[in-house]
């Protein structure tokens, strides 16, 4: 990459190197669960072979858009916004490039051993016990250069978006570390140190905690800091933002029993996991309004603005996803939902809705400002993205809702003398209709993702062609 | 104390706390330092946003033409 845009001030280099990775793995990502969603229609295309059958592509598909996707776009705007809002260059270049090195060996070292089928077993956390203790190193490295930025800063207020990112590195650590400690037997199999429902709960704990720190907290620091800037006004309150953050990171951490009812697990646990919840549909709400309502008086934006359009309907997403998660928390209504394709349709509700959307109307008003421009290559084509992903979305979303109910209602259904009245492969037959609609929502999605692709390599080329010098900061 | 007991405390003091954290956040006397804190984004311009030289001419010439209900 040139070096014609070099801030005088700030790393861009590591930033710019993440941004594109975000897109390039979200490619990727997407398009492996457009492949798995056809095995699920069609399951000849697992082509008879180990390596690319659902149960190894799985795994590969949730972590590449969680952690390649998702992660790569959190250090990229983890790093730009602290340096911007705290007025200083980044901790360590050459750790901050460690980061980005070691974390894209990871994403690889997942993208070999998945599907040759190594992993823990463990839900978003399958990776082996080497790629773990890499992971770790770098996520250490992250925090050294994300606290050491902080401390560094020329000005007197962490601003809040900084606040979130913070608790979001510290706590995936935390989580990472403490989820795949385990007993090494071979270079590619380990054993938890934990056991039975111990084990449930650690891994739950971890669970709900990564969509607790790592897709919530993470990119409730990216609307904080791109919402705000992006609607050319300061956050709503910055007084219900500091409620909001004390609130979201305090509640988040007990709710992750809401993942084992009707197991094993002590039954106070899983009533005291779902209260909760419960509570949780408070600060999720005040940080998603307090995002919406930064935009009063600027709401006229949203007609001429794609990229504000992203991060209002990823507000929108949150909010939708954020009650829908304490309803399905309830025990009873958990009792129907728990199993089906609702949980693949609520989790896509955060993950495309809010996860996704955030983050790529992040990237649009980024990456042109990392190449020395100020808007993408093409409006246009943002526009275009943004309804792909927006039906997209509701295709899915409305496919796995009713796929859900169905199978639950189906697998609850009893005849008078007590028998089942649907043997399983019923409710996947009945099934079919959903995941052809769900298919499509995901072509969509991959479509819109290589519209992005192309929008911002003709950015980066014409940001190059033009090879100016950035103005000096006061 | 037994276990209830405790929890009890425990849920008195985390009230204390969340209560005492909203006066905090609420009070007058932290509002001059909140608006600069809010204003951290907007203190380090470089450029002007969105007047991209050439892209977004048209973008404004639209974006003149929507009422501005500020």
């Amino acid at each position: 990459m040139s070096t014609a845009f070099e801030h005088p001030t700030y790393n861009y280099k590591v930033v710019r190197q993440f941004a594109i990775m975000t897109v390039v793995w979200g490619i990727v990502g997407m398009a492996l669960g457009v492949i798995i969603a056809s095995q699920l229609v069609w399951p000849e295309l697992n082509l008879g072979l180990p390596w690319t059958s659902f149960g190894r592509l799985r795994p590969l598909h949730t972590n590449a858009v969680i952690f390649a996707f998702g992660g790569s776009a959190l250090f990229a705007t983890s790093y730009y916004v602290v340096q911007r809002t705290c007025q200083v260059r980044l901790f360590s270049d050459k750790l901050a490039a460690f980061t980005f090195w070691g974390w894209q060996a990871v994403i690889l070292s997942a993208v070999v051993t998945l599907p040759l089928g190594y992993t823990s077993t463990k839900e978003y956390a399958e990776l082996e016990w080497p790629i773990d203790i890499l992971l770790a190193v770098v996520w250490i490295s992250y925090a050294i250069v994300f606290l050491g930025t902080i401390k560094l800063r020329k000005t007197s207020h962490i601003y809040v978006a900084n606040w979130f990112f913070a608790a979001f590195i510290i706590t995936v650590a935390v989580l990472h570390i403490v989820n795949s400690a385990s007993i090494p037997v071979s270079s590619t199999f380990s054993v938890s140190i934990y056991a039975g429902a111990i084990d449930a709960m650690v891994q739950w704990w971890y669970g709900h905690n990564a969509v607790g720190f790592f897709l919530t907290a993470g990119f409730l620091g990216m609307m904080y800091y791109f919402v705000p800037k992006q609607a050319e006004r300061p956050v709503y309150s910055y007084r219900l933002s500091i409620v909001h953050f004390w609130a979201l990171i305090m509640v988040y951490m007990w709710a992750g029993p809401h993942h084992l009812h009707y197991t094993a697990l002590p039954n106070w646990t899983q009533s005291l996991g779902m209260v909760l919840s419960i509570i949780l549909l408070a600060p999720s709400w005040g940080g998603m309004i307090n995002g919406m309502m930064t935009l009063s008086g600027a709401w006229h934006k949203l007609r001429t603005d794609p990229t504000l359009r992203f991060m209002v309907v990823a507000l929108s997403f949150y909010g939708m996803s954020t009650f829908e998660g304490p309803m399905m928390a309830v025990k009873t209504v958990n009792a129907l939902s728990h199993y089906t394709d609702w949980t693949i349709g609520h989790v896509h509700a955060g993950a495309l809705g809010w996860v996704a959307m955030i983050t790529i109307g992040s990237m649009y008003h980024l990456i042109p400002r990392l190449f020395g421009r100020t808007e993408m290559h093409s409006v246009n084509l943002i526009a275009v993205h943004f309804w792909l992903a927006t039906i997209g979305t509701v295709l899915y979303i409305a496919a796995m809702w009713v796929n859900g109910i169905l199978q639950g209602l189906m697998w609850r259904a009893v005849n008078p003398d007590g028998t089942l009245m649907y043997t399983f492969v019923e409710s996947v037959e009945a099934s079919g209709p959903g995941y052809i609609v769900r298919l499509i929502g995901g072509l969509c999605w991959v479509t819109g993702m290589l519209i992005m692709a192309f929008n911002v390599f003709m950015t980066v080329r014409r940001g190059e062609g033009a090879r100016q010098p950035l103005p000096q900061t006061a | 104390m037994d276990n209830g007991t405790v929890n009890g405390v425990i849920i008195i003091l985390l009230i204390i706390a969340f209560v005492g954290l909203t006066l905090w956040a609420y009070s007058k006397r932290r509002k001059p330092d909140f608006d600069e804190a809010a204003n951290l984004p907007f203190a380090d311009d470089d450029e002007p946003p969105n007047r991209d030289q050439s892209a977004s001419r048209e973008a404004d010439s639209r974006h003149d033409k929507g009422e501005k209900n500020t």
